[in-house]
């Protein structure tokens, strides 16, 4: 692996719920990833964000990571979920919830 | 660059023929498009995998010349 996957593997590794987005989670800089963040903030449970604007090299690299040609993605104890789409499909079903309950992660809303 | 959205259904149709499309713009700018694509060739596949096969039809344009683009998948009924 490339140093640039190397890192996108230790993130995801490394955090449980990880939030590829465009911005911060105060101030994020597209619709997609701002749509992402209000669907985490919903949910509760705390996550992790890496803003791709400051980082060129993760960027480029967290799509060849994912093979996903979009940004945000997440990730929940380091599988690819999907993008704000997938997100909020699962978040309606319920399904989103009931993988963060099966993952123990907590959710505090 | 704006694409006009009867060549994103017809990018569709052409790799998944089953495919009823359903498109919105979503700005009225033909930028912002809302898609909905119902596909039998789903079935039975993850959300992922699915909305790869759309990517997939669309040749790369997504993240690109297709940035905004909203996708959801559905088997028929």
């Amino acid at each position: 692996m490339s140093d640039v996957q190397t890192r996108i593997a230790d993130i995801v590794n490394s955090n449980d719920i990880v939030l590829f987005m465009k911005g911060s989670a105060l101030f994020p800089q597209c619709g997609f990833s701002s749509r992402a963040v209000t669907i985490l903030d919903r949910i509760g449970a705390p996550f992790h964000t890496v803003d791709v604007l400051q980082d060129p090299e993760i960027r480029a690299g967290i799509k060849e990571f994912s093979d996903w040609p979009t940004i945000p993605q997440l990730y929940v104890k380091g599988e690819f979920l999907g993008g704000s789409d997938i997100l909020m499909e699962m978040y309606q079903a319920g399904e989103l919830q009931a993988l963060l309950q099966e993952n123990g992660i907590a959710a505090q809303g | 660059m704006p694409m006009p959205a009867a060549q994103i259904e017809a990018l569709i149709l052409a790799a998944i023929p089953d495919a009823q499309v359903t498109i919105t713009d979503l700005a009225g700018d033909g930028d912002h498009y809302a898609a909905h694509v119902i596909s039998a060739s789903f079935t039975g596949k993850p959300r992922i995998a699915q909305h790869k096969a759309v990517f997939a039809a669309l040749g790369g344009r997504m993240g690109g010349e297709l940035h905004a683009l909203q996708l959801t998948t559905a088997t028929p009924n």
